[in-house]
């Protein structure tokens, strides 16, 4: 028998009134994955998470989460799922370990291990030793997410919910954010909306991006490249005309072509190529050729794997224009890209 | 029921440090001082046929207009709009907790207040033996009816408050909803009492409603130690109501 699936979501939509948020957005979540919801602001993504966590109903659709349905049983769903909404609100005047254990209390963790909870999610956040007795307040903005993290920690939950995590900090505290995150893994089930790629891309085992209330392709960042930008690609720097290293290429039987071209100095260019063939084969080959070239020099070869952010910018771009193209007949689109 | 209480303790602690309980406390005990010292000094010149506490706690809406929009305006609206009534609602809390905490936390507060004002005669006493020996100034009967009206009433104004918070995300808009409602619901029924009274005979259950919602009527009873039920069934049966709609507000516009 497979597994429960942590999360379970069928064909959920929800309305605005003329507004639709989500569109027939199926997706499942294994336990123990990590994964990003990835999207443009207004895409939906924390739609969904609302509608997961039990504050918000759908309009229609269905979701489970650990085998619970959450429309019929919001209770149990809220024990099963720490959340952590946009923004992370926070009352402004307690201080973090008062907080912390009236939002324990709340969760229904017994009060002989109050303490010891609250003492637990503060040492997997990193606030044990400085921020403990500090009023929420005065806090800096990546503590506040900490605050936030430890909070969605209490009550021992099977899935924690974040939406956007990382937004407004800086690099040192988004790093924290992510060997935090990184803890977690094996051990909960996470799911973090984001449109910072890089991020989503090292933290997740999966990413799922949504774009108008669509998913608009789901799987991992190498499955996605696969899908969505196709091919080798090579990042190259030559002395000499582009035109002459295509023909070089063509001589030597590789079909390539040129994606982008940027001249760096008099003469030097940097050029983005798509090259075909065998992908463990490929880059020597090319080194080889273009080694002997005599009308141009070879500076650089790099091969460039296209980052979650061009990976992302396809699929979003490319939802959005069937979207235009099927204006007309919108009523009748079923989502076929969610799976 | 303990998510109640962990509810009410939370909202208890957050008026205990907050700045603006003592800046409220301070500003109703003075105007209330100050009115009960105006109404002694009424009563050294002219003779007066009631009681000062009688007459004291004939003003009861003047704090009523300023402390209860002041005091529930924020409860849920502003916890609307920063966004912590998501937080609370992601937790196994029920709704009514949450709006029963609420109402609680301000009710307890409101009753307090009131209770300071207690002081004002003790104080007379203290400094005017002679006012004192007449026993007018701590009549016990007008003393409690009094404040068993207070506690009745405020259950009705309080709990007004709480669902004009609830409606909305803004607390200035809460503010000004729960004070035009108080204003129509304390000066409307003795308008809607002064018209039915100078005009023609009206029929009788529409006489007796308009009486069942006289709430200067209903303070001028209780202070003369009649406690009838009527008014206890009007405010008890209005608050849960409102309280009701407040459950259900906030289960809809989470």
């Amino acid at each position: 028998m497979e597994p429960t699936p942590s999360i379970r979501v069928e064909n959920l939509t929800r309305q605005y009134g003329a507004l639709t948020a989500l569109h027939n957005v199926s997706f499942t979540v294994n336990p123990g994955e990590i994964v990003g919801f990835l999207g443009p602001n207004g895409a939906g993504k924390s739609t969904t998470m609302r509608i997961l966590s039990g504050i918000m109903s759908a309009t229609s659709g269905s979701a489970w989460v650990c085998g619970v349905c959450v429309a019929q049983n919001p209770h149990e769903v809220k024990r099963k799922i720490g959340y952590m909404p946009e923004n992370n609100p926070l009352p402004d005047d307690m201080r973090v370990v008062e907080y912390l254990r009236f939002r324990a209390r709340l969760k229904k963790v017994p009060s002989n291990k109050l303490r010891e909870t609250v003492q637990e999610a503060m040492d997997i956040c990193d606030l044990s030793r400085t921020a403990r007795r500090k009023i929420i307040g005065t806090l800096s903005k990546g503590f506040r997410q900490r605050v936030g993290i430890a909070d969605a920690l209490l009550g021992n939950p099977e899935i924690i919910l974040m939406d956007e995590p990382t937004i407004g900090l800086d690099p040192h505290q988004i790093q924290g954010i992510r060997k935090l995150i990184d803890n977690l893994r094996g051990k909960l089930t996470v799911v973090l909306s984001s449109h910072i790629l890089p991020e989503i891309e090292r933290s997740c085992d999966r990413v799922i991006i949504i774009n108008r209330g669509r998913i608009v392709a789901s799987g991992t960042s190498s499955e996605l490249r696969e899908e969505f930008l196709p091919g080798n690609r090579f990042a190259i720097e030559i002395e000499g005309e582009p035109a002459a290293l295509l023909e070089k290429l063509k001589s030597a039987k590789i079909s390539a072509k040129i994606l982008s071209e940027k001249e760096l100095s008099i003469g030097r260019y940097q050029i983005s190529l798509r090259a075909e063939g065998d992908p463990d084969t490929l880059g020597p080959q090319l080194i080889h050729t273009l080694q002997q070239a005599e009308n141009f020099k070879l500076h650089a070869l790099a091969p460039s794997n296209p980052s979650l952010e061009e990976i992302f910018l396809a699929a979003t771009k490319r939802s959005w224009e069937e979207t235009i193209d099927s204006k007309p007949k919108v009523a009748s689109v079923t989502n076929s890209s969610a799976s | 029921m303990r998510h109640f209480f962990t509810l009410l303790k939370h909202e208890l602690r957050m008026l205990l440090i907050s700045p603006p309980t003592y800046i409220a406390a301070v500003l109703f005990l003075c105007l209330m001082g100050f009115l009960y010292w105006a109404i002694l000094r009424g009563m050294v010149n002219t003779p007066a046929e009631e009681l000062p506490s009688v007459q004291f706690f004939k003003a009861f809406w003047i704090p009523v207009f300023f402390m209860v929009p002041l005091l529930t305006m924020r409860s849920i609206a502003g916890e609307r709009s920063t966004g912590t009534l998501d937080t609370l609602m992601t937790t196994p809390t029920t709704r009514s907790a949450v709006i029963l905490s609420k109402f609680a936390g301000a009710y307890i507060f409101y009753m307090l207040l009131w209770l300071a004002t207690l002081g004002f005669p003790f104080i007379a006493q203290k400094l005017y033996p002679y006012a004192g020996e007449s026993a007018a100034l701590l009549e016990p009967a007008s003393l409690i009816g009094s404040y068993l009206f207070l506690a009745t009433s405020g259950m009705l104004f309080v709990a007004i408050g709480i669902f004009a918070s609830s409606v909305t995300r803004s607390q200035l808009v809460a503010g000004m909803l729960s004070f035009t409602t108080l204003f129509v619901v304390i000066v409307g029924g003795q308008q809607l009492g002064n018209i039915a009274d100078s005009g023609p005979e009206l029929i009788g259950w529409l006489d007796a409603t308009i009486n069942y919602l006289q709430i200067f009527q209903h303070l001028d009873d209780f202070s003369r130690g009649i406690i009838d039920t009527r008014p206890f069934f009007y405010y008890t049966s209005t608050t849960a109501l409102l309280l009701g709609l407040s459950t259900l507000v906030i289960e809809a516009k989470a």
